[in-house]
């Protein structure tokens, strides 16, 4: 286990206790502008988009430039703020039509940019200085060196290699003052991101620019040449070659990284749904606040670690944050699995004196389930759901429809944005 | 029109003597503690005899610090930079601005090459690169021809494409191979790149072999099929490439040394005799590297003509 030591430079005696002041800042991924409120609302203090152009999904849905100002305006109502990736390594033909395009993300009141490609990183020194600029993992960041570079270079933040341990990331704070942001949940890339192109060469995607099609998560089998004969090296039966990693999952090492003064944690996932978001968001949110109110008699709570694992759909791990991953950190023989509960139902409004509950329709379920309800502003519970009726007071068997809008009765007073799940028992 | 320079990966100091006979006129060469995916290792001191046996010929040597640096290296890498300072080294290729650090601050006064592999990906970053020190570019393979032209069009910087040989497709800090065999509760033998225990991933699907292994900078996965234009350069010659790289990793000491000898033929007949005298050997010239080609290599035209989505 690491060693961790107490960081003077964060804490501030306030009301008689030694507090932390320093929190580092809870970035949320935001697909969509109903994702951004969500994570908003579920405590981030930032969210980072993709637009329409120049950004590494091009599956997402992505934000246009309206919808960014929308969701800016939403966020800044929290006190959040919000970033765009603009993080391909462009070929000459993506230069066309960037200038405006970063233009009008700084009109629409974005705060940053993630950036990769150079090209990218002047053209919005020069036409949209307002942006903060921040590196994207794609450039590898690794060393301390490199990230003094950056830092002359001019560059807010860096975001750093998920490759990069503690130890390094504390010389990192030390040698350099800049801001760093490092990854704290979800999915991994298991190459050094940028320098993978096993997309381009498989399936002719270019997945420098948005079109990887996760190759490195596809089975192959072993083999030697000897002399030149095709040697297996795997038996019948053994589970293929894979370069799976499993899901960083940083929860535990959070009061770590916070102690090392890491000013952002992210959090994976712009494909992920909002209940993977809200999830995930709360429990970061729930594990900062608890950590920096009282970090002498702060513990993990089992209960936060239980809500995390609601949503996982992959066995997790901690990566290179606190040693070199062995075996255990990849998966081999898997595929996709279910998550333990779906995500059942969002709260549009809840009338206290009927006590009555109206929710979207987000999964089936039907009078008799066990659900549970969740949000920033109420404890967990679980009840059994009794009659459901539609919005026009008819009496139904079942929510079947996916955004019906459904009324039933709840005892505990909910709010707009709570979340309902429905354990997944198949 | 000036003749671009033929680049190529020796494996040894012998190898060395063998392809500036066939014909090089620059090499890479460096050990894979700074340097990434070499076709040898070369310690200092080999560093110093290979560059001395360079330059008597009137030859390039270049030095790979191209590796993803994390901060336990970095002592080390200034210590290695003033050795080829020492040395008098033609060029430095560099992928992780850290060496650009190193170097302003120790001033070292070697050229630098930017060589980050896959991110070379437009003329923009060739020419900020070369506002901070890089004298040539080393442009992504995954490019197409009329990328490159372009490129080169609104370069500031001297331009290298790769010509011939295997493209890295992917390096993972991660012991990919060992856990595959730890996993399965094996021990995996360290040395895995002898000549005759080269491993491969096989891909059913696309009935593809893809060459793996690891060394200390993690492991490595390579393109399944060689690039080989030497019948197509007419267009790279007329723009006035600076420098055709042959990378020969994974090959064996004489296949090098023989399609280092065809490359030159095909460079002299064209500079040397004009265009129509290249056009009349290009074919055989194909012809005489297929009969040579290993079988489980075939060989394509990179993405040349191949255009990538996204």
């Amino acid at each position: 286990m690491l060693q961790l030591i107490q960081n003077e430079k964060i804490r501030e005696i306030k009301d008689g206790r030694r507090v932390i002041v320093k929190k580092p800042e809870l970035l949320a991924p935001a697909g969509s502008l109903e994702k951004l409120k969500i994570a908003v609302h579920y405590g981030a203090d930032a969210v980072f988009i993709g637009g329409q152009e120049f950004g590494l999904r091009s599956n997402a849905d992505n934000f246009t430039i309206e919808e960014m100002r929308e969701g800016v305006e939403f966020a800044k109502k929290y006190g959040a703020v919000v970033y765009v990736t603009t993080n391909i390594f462009a070929h000459n033909e993506n230069m066309d039509g960037l200038e405006e395009y970063l233009e009008a993300i700084e009109g629409a009141g974005v705060t940053g940019i993630i950036v990769a490609d150079p090209l990218i990183i002047e053209t919005c020194r020069r036409v949209a200085p307002k942006l903060e600029i921040h590196l994207s993992t794609q450039q590898s960041l690794s060393n301390w060196k490199a990230v003094k570079y950056w830092k002359e270079e001019g560059l807010h933040r860096v975001v750093l290699a998920r490759e990069v341990g503690a130890e390094e990331m504390r010389k990192m704070k030390e040698e350099v003052d800049i801001e760093i942001e490092a990854f704290v949940h979800g999915a991994m890339c298991i190459a050094y991101s940028g320098r993978c192109v096993l997309s381009n060469h498989m399936t002719a995607r270019d997945s420098n620019r948005g079109g990887c099609c996760q190759s490195c998560r596809w089975d192959y089998d072993l083999y030697e040449n000897k002399d030149g004969e095709e040697v297996p090296l795997f038996e019948e039966g053994d589970a293929p070659f894979a370069m799976s990693p499993k899901d960083l999952k940083l929860i535990e090492s959070i009061p770590h990284m916070i102690e090392l003064g890491i000013d952002s944690l992210k959090v994976e996932g712009r494909m992920k749904s909002i209940h993977y978001v809200a999830t995930v968001i709360s429990v970061y949110r729930k594990v900062i606040d608890a950590y920096c109110a009282d970090p002498e008699h702060f513990q993990i709570k089992k209960e936060w670690l239980e809500e995390l694992s609601r949503c996982a759909i992959r066995a997790t791990a901690s990566s290179f944050f606190e040693s070199e991953p062995t075996y255990k950190q990849q998966m081999f023989g898997f595929h996709a699995s279910k998550p333990k509960w779906d995500f059942a139902g969002l709260v549009l409004d809840y009338d206290a004196e009927t006590q009555m509950v109206t929710l979207e329709q987000r999964n089936y379920f039907k009078p008799g389930d066990t659900v549970e309800f969740f949000g920033p502003d109420i404890e967990t519970f679980q009840m059994v759901v009794e009659q459901i009726w539609d919005e026009e007071g008819n009496e139904l068997d079942v929510a079947r429809h996916p955004l019906q809008i459904i009324k039933f009765k709840v005892d505990q007073p909910l709010h707009a944005y709570n979340m309902m799940r429905k354990e997944n028992k198949k | 029109m000036k003749k671009p320079e033929l680049l190529v990966t020796p494996q040894t100091v012998a190898h060395i003597q063998d392809l500036l006979e066939a014909g090089a006129d620059a090499f890479v060469i460096g050990e894979q503690k700074f340097g990434l995916r070499l076709a040898g290792e070369f310690t200092v001191g080999q560093v110093e005899e290979a560059t001395k046996l360079i330059h008597a010929a009137g030859k390039k040597v270049y030095v790979a610090v191209n590796a993803l640096f994390h901060n336990d290296r970095l002592d080390d890498l200034e210590l290695y930079l003033k050795e080829m300072q020492r040395i008098g080294v033609d060029a430095l290729l560099f992928g992780d601005p850290a060496v650009v650090v190193a170097v302003r601050e120790l001033g070292i006064t070697i050229p630098l090459h930017w060589n980050p592999e896959t991110i070379a990906t437009n003329w923009f970053q060739v020419n900020y690169w070369g506002q901070r020190g890089s004298k040539r570019a080393v442009l992504a393979r995954e490019l197409s021809l009329d990328e490159v032209l372009e490129i080169k069009e609104n370069a500031k910087t001297e331009i290298e494409v790769q010509v011939h040989g295997m493209t890295c497709m992917f390096q993972s800090k991660r012991s990919l191979l060992g856990n595959y065999f730890l996993y399965r509760d094996q021990v995996m033998e360290v040395e895995n790149r002898k000549e005759n225990k080269n491993m491969f991933l096989h891909d059913k699907e696309r009935k593809n072999k893809y060459p793996i292994y690891e060394d200390v900078n993690g492991t490595h996965i390579f393109s399944p099929n060689d690039m080989c234009i030497i019948d197509e350069l007419g267009e790279l010659f007329e723009a006035g490439i600076d420098s055709l790289k042959f990378d020969g990793i994974l090959h064996s000491y004489e296949y090098i040394v023989k399609v280092t000898g065809l490359y030159r033929q095909a460079i002299d007949a064209y500079f040397d005799q004009g265009e129509e005298a290249y056009e009349d050997i290009k074919d055989d010239l194909l012809a005489q590297i297929e009969e040579i080609q290993p079988a489980l290599r075939p060989l394509d035209t990179g993405f040349i003509f191949k255009e990538t989505v996204y």
